[in-house]
């Protein structure tokens, strides 16, 4: 076996070992294969939530690269203000900046801070490590969070069939800001999701990125699952691999339209639409919502 | 230990947690058999502690593994087993 | 002859922030502190301060961005009131912690509701916890003069703490009064380059803002506490060179106003010092003995020199412009408490004045240094209009 710094010189871990998430979390596989694209000569600001809890338990840091947390919903403006700092110093030629969180700190709480550093323009690379709930606080919902999905605060009930709304389109409210870059990743597509880091550092200005990141313990999936879970999130069409680069939308195709039920069956979170209450309405809608985003990005076919 | 200003800290110091102790379920078994040196197992794995210099070679720090089978599950040859903690020893 | 130039405030505190060479600057538009910003992005327009200027969504982005910077290495500045400041409050409690030295205006004003854009100091005496140094400034040149200090006591190693200079809102920034600011040279001499302890640095990277469980935390509050205690005498050090660097008087931690011989002290902050004055030069030649003792340094609270400056008081006279609604007024609970335990026991009472731009009138201070001198009160609003009825309370 090798010692910790022979197998540093893998050269990726800079998201070291140690760290507390859960088994199988894909929040800290795609933390680390973020790094591995990114190199070192980044500095990474990271919103409250799983990934800075499980990695920065003073003083036992996961971090190999200067590294900052703040708050939940100052992230990119803390990046933009270590943009600005980089940029007076002459240093922004050489030193990349990411701002991180999770999809409660991106698409609620921390979007107007974002909308504010994309439209200055600051050349930083905003990641949505998107689970699709507050895992952190223990599954709430946010506004990634997908339709009819069971979390603690949309459980369904008598008069429900879980979360009520479908999930907020963050990546083209990105789009709208006319940015240079924004993409969707998924931690199950990890060659396609280092492509699109070493492409979008490699842009000046505001670049958004979200990856799809499932959760075992929220979505109530198996562990060993992560990476089949992201594929399959994919291959339904619910979750679409794209990126838009000066306007022009680049989509990762899919072999075959995989039913959305194939994907929504492994986790608990959806288990209420296949009890003996119902839920066929319910997962026709969420069908639906597949099939639109397979014809709107031309996900099947050439 | 000495608490410093604002709580800055060292990097990588993570790795005095050895997670390894939350296994319950078993840890991977690398066969060494089909091995293709696809390098998967080591992409997926998110504790970043699979390590391998070619065909045959890859293995878990088993100090950080926390056994939860994603390698064994992504591997395309099926070359990595999950086992039980005794079955290892046997 | 007068040193200096005629300046309205806001352009004279611009001119001593581009002094200070800060490297970013980032504010969100509130009134009254607009001018000030207005003033520095001209500045920098101009090329006269090489600053990344960023004008951000909201004050908890402006504060943000100086934190950020902050922790890349730059000196930074940001200048806010009112409900900007009660937005940018989180962030505020984080730098402390964090230990950044950023330093900021706060240009005091009211807080809402009612909407109210007009003066008091509710603002910055909400963030007297918040482990800011806070230096209150009685007119334009004292802001000026206190901004070159607060930098210089925010980045000692042996403080790295922020420094919030409070500047009474539209009496200060809004008037013209003859400034003297000094040359650079003269300015980069007493302040010189920012030289962090931690920064984000690839070349050595560091993790900033790691959380600490409960075996940790406190410790991180004890390190502020105690770090706050021992800036006191280091704020009067940093006063004391000023004033021999720059010949002009720098109190340091607060100005004695006839304090010695007084029987009666007024307690005050800001910029209603001067009509306090005014009142007590009118007593004083009624063969009164009333002084006044203008806090600057209200964080921390230096608690041995005011003991020692008012021991010998019977009537401590607090006048502020604040109120803890519910109890008393801020710095009248935290004058009480220092003569907790010890041999003096002054009657201190405490007055609430000039909320949300209620003028304060020479009147105003005889009636409340009588009232005090006559019986203990607490929390008493001076300048209620009684003609007015209000609805649910009992006339």
């Amino acid at each position: 076996m090798l010692e910790v710094e022979e197998q540093d010189k893998f050269g990726d871990h800079l998201f070291a070992s140690g760290h507390t998430a859960c088994p199988g979390c894909g929040q800290s596989l795609a933390a680390r294969l973020v790094l591995r694209a990114a190199g070192r000569n980044v500095i990474v600001v990271n919103s409250t939530g799983c990934l800075e809890v499980f990695s920065s338990k003073y003083p036992e840091s996961a971090w190999e690269v200067p590294w900052l947390h703040s708050l939940f919903e100052n992230t990119a403006a803390v990046a933009a203000g270590i943009e600005a700092a980089l940029k007076i110093n002459g240093q922004l030629d050489k030193v990349r900046v990411i701002a991180q969180g999770g999809d409660g700190s991106t698409a609620d709480i921390g979007l107007g801070a974002i909308s504010g550093m994309f439209e200055r323009g600051h050349d930083v690379l905003y990641i949505c490590y998107d689970n699709e709930a507050y895992m952190n606080t223990g599954i709430q919902r946010s506004g990634l969070t997908p339709y009819y999905a069971r979390t603690t605060t949309s459980p369904p009930g008598r008069v429900s069939m879980g979360n009520w709304r479908p999930k907020k389109d963050v990546p083209q409210i990105a789009v709208a800001h006319e940015i240079p870059y924004v993409a969707t990743a998924s931690v199950g597509y990890h060659l396609d999701l280092d492509r699109k880091i070493r492409r979008a550092l490699s842009i000046r200005g505001p670049k958004y990125m979200q990856i799809h990141v499932p959760c075992p313990l929220g979505w109530g999936s198996d562990p060993a699952h992560t990476i089949d879970i992201a594929r399959l999130a994919v291959n339904t069409g619910l979750y679409p691999l794209y990126e838009v680069e000066e306007g022009e939308t680049k989509v990762q195709k899919i072999p075959r339209k995989v039913p959305v039920e194939e994907y929504l069956k492994l986790q608990t979170r959806f288990r209420h639409l296949f009890g003996k209450n119902g839920g066929k309405k319910e997962l026709e809608e969420i069908q639906r919502i597949a099939d639109r985003n397979i014809e709107k990005y031309g996900l099947i076919g050439k | 230990m000495k608490i410093t200003l604002g709580t800055v800290t060292h990097p990588g110091g993570s790795r005095v947690n050895k997670t390894g102790s939350w296994r319950t379920a078993g840890k991977p078994h690398f066969l060494h058999q089909r091995c293709i040196a696809c390098d998967l197992c080591a992409l997926s794995c998110p504790e970043g502690c699979i390590f391998g210099t070619g065909q045959k070679t890859y293995y878990a720090n088993e100090d950080y593994c926390k056994g939860c089978g994603i390698c064994a599950n992504v591997c395309p040859v099926e070359d990595i087993e999950m086992v039980s903690e005794e079955d290892e020893h046997g | 002859m007068v040193k200096g130039r005629m300046l309205q405030g806001a352009r004279a505190m611009a001119e001593m922030v581009a002094l200070c060479r800060p490297k970013v600057i980032s504010a969100y538009p509130i009134t009254p502190q607009t001018l000030i910003v207005e003033e520095l992005s001209q500045i920098v327009a101009d090329g006269d301060l090489e600053a990344e200027f960023i004008n951000v969504e909201g004050e908890h982005s402006a504060a943000s961005v100086c934190l950020g910077a902050c922790a890349a290495g730059a000196r930074v500045f940001t200048c806010s009131s009112s409900q900007g400041i009660l937005l940018m409050s989180e962030v505020i409690f984080n730098i402390s912690g964090m230990r950044l030295p950023v330093v900021m205006i706060c240009v005091n004003r009211s807080v809402s509701a009612p909407l109210n854009i007009w003066n008091d100091q509710q603002d910055s005496m909400i963030l007297r916890d918040s482990g800011w140094i806070q230096l209150y400034a009685e007119n334009n040149q004292e802001t000026c003069d206190l901004l070159l200090q607060a930098y210089r006591i925010a980045e000692d190693h042996r403080v790295m703490l922020p420094v919030m200079v409070c500047a009474d809102g539209y009496v200060l920034p809004h008037a013209y009064e003859i400034v003297d600011l000094p040359d650079q040279e003269k300015a980069d001499a007493f302040l010189p380059f920012y030289e962090p302890i931690y920064k984000l640095d690839v070349e050595n990277p560091s993790t900033m803002g790691a959380y600490a469980d409960p075996e940790k935390y406190m410790e991180t509050r004890y390190m502020i506490q105690e770090t706050l205690k021992k800036s006191i005498p280091i704020v009067e050090e940093v006063a004391r060179d000023f004033s021999n660097t720059f010949a002009r008087p720098s109190y340091g931690l607060f100005e004695n106003y006839h304090v010695d011989d007084s029987s009666t002290v007024v307690v005050a902050l800001g910029s209603m010092a001067g009509t306090i004055k005014d009142a007590i030069d009118e007593l004083r030649t009624e063969g009164e003995k009333v002084g006044l003792l203008r806090m600057i340094c209200y964080r921390p609270f230096p608690k041995e020199a005011l003991y020692e400056a008012l021991r010998n008081a019977v009537n401590i006279v607090v006048i502020e412009k604040d109120i803890s609604l519910g109890a008393s007024g801020a710095v009248a609970t935290d004058m009480r408490a220092i003569f907790q335990g010890r041999d003096a026991s002054p009657r201190i009472s405490g007055f609430v004045i000039g909320l949300g731009g209620r003028d304060v009138t020479i009147d105003d201070i005889k009636l409340a240094i009588k009232k005090a001198q006559q019986q203990f009160e607490d929390a008493d609003f001076i300048g209620l209009k009684e003609e007015l009825e209000l609805e649910g309370i009992d006339a």
